[in-house]
């Protein structure tokens, strides 16, 4: 009991011994240091451990043997791989444009718009809240064929002949994205219209009364200052379009991947690798593929913001 | 206010402009519309594809409900995406906090080393993470699921962003008063940035509740698979019921629908916020 207290009182003596910089610092390294275990238990220490995976031949079972760079000559001679990579860049491409286009116009013109402006904003912003997974079910139904498919049914009735979608090998990866830059509109829309209230009214002013067109003001005056904005969208859709998964896992369940892996994304392979044939190597490589297509992603975004 | 200004003047050209947004934004809605009206009908009207179900029925919805199973998963989904949230909301506001207004060595190596997580992407870490978790026996555990998501470097950004804009008078004022570091924290700081709390809380629950691929790697028993894992193992069942399919997805979705009609402006401004900031 005394040995307790003079402890404590020893130990309070330390401490009004520190000069209230020394304190500030002691406290500083007290709330960090939960966080920098967390850090480098669940960030550092896996990214280092999923490169040393990647020289590896890991089935999990058995003690992971190295190999260097072989899973990464597997993966260059892995046709499946290659159908892969030109399937995520084909989202990437397609997705991209397309999605920001879409957003740019409708937050153009929402933006002029006062009446029911909330609302009509609402109904675009509301697919962004809902959950891939339960989405994937509902456009899975409105691809099936007649009398199930809704759009089907809407192509027939007019006459056309059905369409099979989700069965094609060609049609399947646009019948994928579509939901995933449905899903994804409302967000860069809101964005777009945050940063289209940016710019100060007097531009626009000053233009007006020199007699410059609508489509010159856009030109000359919004694009330009709306390019942070453009910059930050095109990265946060890029990266999201080349890790699609959540979709294309849940609308191919069943086949994954689609008819000859036609709507395969690089992370679906990578699942597919690592947790269905437990092959930890060669997964861990694609991942190291994905990492350095990601880096470059945003060391490009670096790259253009600072030439603004 | 921008461009509003000189444009509130009545021209035909606006009305039809308008028009067209508005059947873009109920275009966009069909998704869901056609989700809810096909929970509403009966396995044998599921072929009526009329937005209105002829005759409407609640039937769908006990099905479900009274199948534990879902549930269960709703219930997992909703505790999990809770906790994480609460965690997120602490550590990341505290190591903000401490980043923004504490002087001391190493700090912006701190910083970085934490944001330069941001460049990782999660797929690249779930490998590392599940031989983790299978070796300290977390496999298809409640903190299995939670582990890898507990804070986040994009939070700690954002209210280190924030912490930066609260005066230091007021800190010092409580120090004076003879506040611990803590309390000054907690008490005066952190009640200031309650616009940036909301946001980072709704992103962060947002984001777990929808989450897929880690809760589908990390559980193996339905028991404890989160809504979207639960929903997408319909998958493999052979006959595949869509009326019940609708009703599950719709009663996913409601929630964070709910949540939207409440806090709209909340949300949207936490949107902006954190899409403006990350």
């Amino acid at each position: 009991m005394t040995a307790n207290t003079e402890v404590a009182r020893s130990g309070g003596r330390l401490w009004q011994g520190l000069t209230l910089q020394q304190k500030q610092v002691v406290w500083a390294w007290g709330f960090l240091a939960v966080p920098i275990l967390f850090y480098g238990l669940i960030r550092f220490y896996p990214t280092v451990e999923a490169f040393v995976i990647s020289t590896t031949n890991w089935n999990l079972m058995n003690s992971p043997s190295f190999v260097g760079l072989a899973n990464f000559r597997r993966l260059m001679a892995d046709p499946v791989f290659w159908q892969v990579f030109r399937n995520t860049f084909l989202y990437l491409i397609i997705g991209t444009p397309l999605s920001l286009v879409l957003a740019f116009t409708i937050a153009y013109h929402l933006d002029r718009v006062r009446f029911m402006h909330g609302f009509i904003r609402a109904l675009y912003f509301l697919p962004f809240l809902t959950t891939a997974t339960a989405m994937a079910w509902v456009w899975r139904w409105f691809y099936q064929p007649v009398p199930i498919g809704l759009i089907n049914d809407v192509i027939s009735s007019f006459g056309f002949s059905q369409q099979p979608f989700l069965r094609s090998t060609t049609q399947a990866l646009p019948a994928v994205l579509a939901p995933a830059i449905w899903a994804g509109l409302g967000f860069q829309v809101v964005i777009f219209l945050a940063g289209l209230r940016a710019i100060p009214t007097t531009y626009y002013e000053a233009a007006r009364i020199d007699g410059v067109s609508d489509f010159a003001i856009l030109r000359k005056i919004t694009l330009p200052l709306l390019k942070p904005t453009i910059i930050f969208l095109v990265v946060f859709s890029s990266i999201g379009f080349l890790r699609i998964f959540d979709q294309v896992y849940n609308m191919t369940s069943g086949d994954p991947g689609g008819p000859l892996n036609a709507t395969k994304p690089l992370v679906l392979m990578i699942y597919q690798t690592a947790f269905s044939s437990f092959d930890m190597g060669y997964a861990a490589a694609q991942t190291v593929v994905l990492f350095l297509v990601l880096l470059c992603v945003s060391l490009l975004q670096l790259r253009l913001l600072r030439d603004r | 206010m921008t461009g509003t200004t000189l444009t509130h003047r009545f021209a035909p050209g606006r009305v039809f402009v308008w028009l067209l947004l508005l059947a873009g934004g109920l275009l966009m809605l069909t998704p869901l519309l056609f989700m809810f009206s096909t929970s509403l009908k009966d396995s044998a009207d599921i072929y009526d594809l009329r937005l209105i179900p002829a005759a409407p029925t609640l039937d769908n919805y006990k099905t479900v409900l009274s199948d534990g199973r879902f549930l269960r998963w709703f219930w997992n989904s909703l505790a999990i995406a809770t906790i994480v949230t609460l965690s997120n909301v602490f550590f990341d506001s505290l190591v903000g906090y401490t980043l923004a207004k504490f002087q001391f060595r190493g700090r912006y190596l701190v910083f970085l080393a934490i944001l330069s997580t941001l460049m990782i992407p999660t797929e690249m870490l779930v490998i590392p993470w599940y031989v983790m978790a299978k070796n300290f026996g977390w496999l298809d555990s409640y903190w299995g699921i939670m582990f890898p998501g507990m804070m986040t470097a994009f939070g700690t950004f954002l209210m280190k962003q924030f912490f930066e804009t609260v005066p230091n008078d007021f800190l010092e004022a409580a120090r004076v008063d003879g506040l611990n570091e803590f309390a000054i924290f907690w008490r005066i700081a952190l009640p200031l940035v309650t616009p940036a709390l909301s946001a980072l809380a709704i992103f962060t629950f947002l984001s777990n509740w929808t989450a897929f691929i880690w809760p589908l790697i990390v559980t193996t028993s339905k028991e404890l698979y989160t809504l979207p894992v639960g929903l997408a193992s319909f998958a493999v069942e052979s006959q595949i019921q869509w009326e019940l399919i609708m009703t599950g997805a719709a009663l996913a979705t409601i929630p964070t629908l709910a949540v939207f009609l409440l806090l709209q402006r909340y949300i949207v401004r936490g949107v902006v916020l954190a899409g403006l900031k990350g």
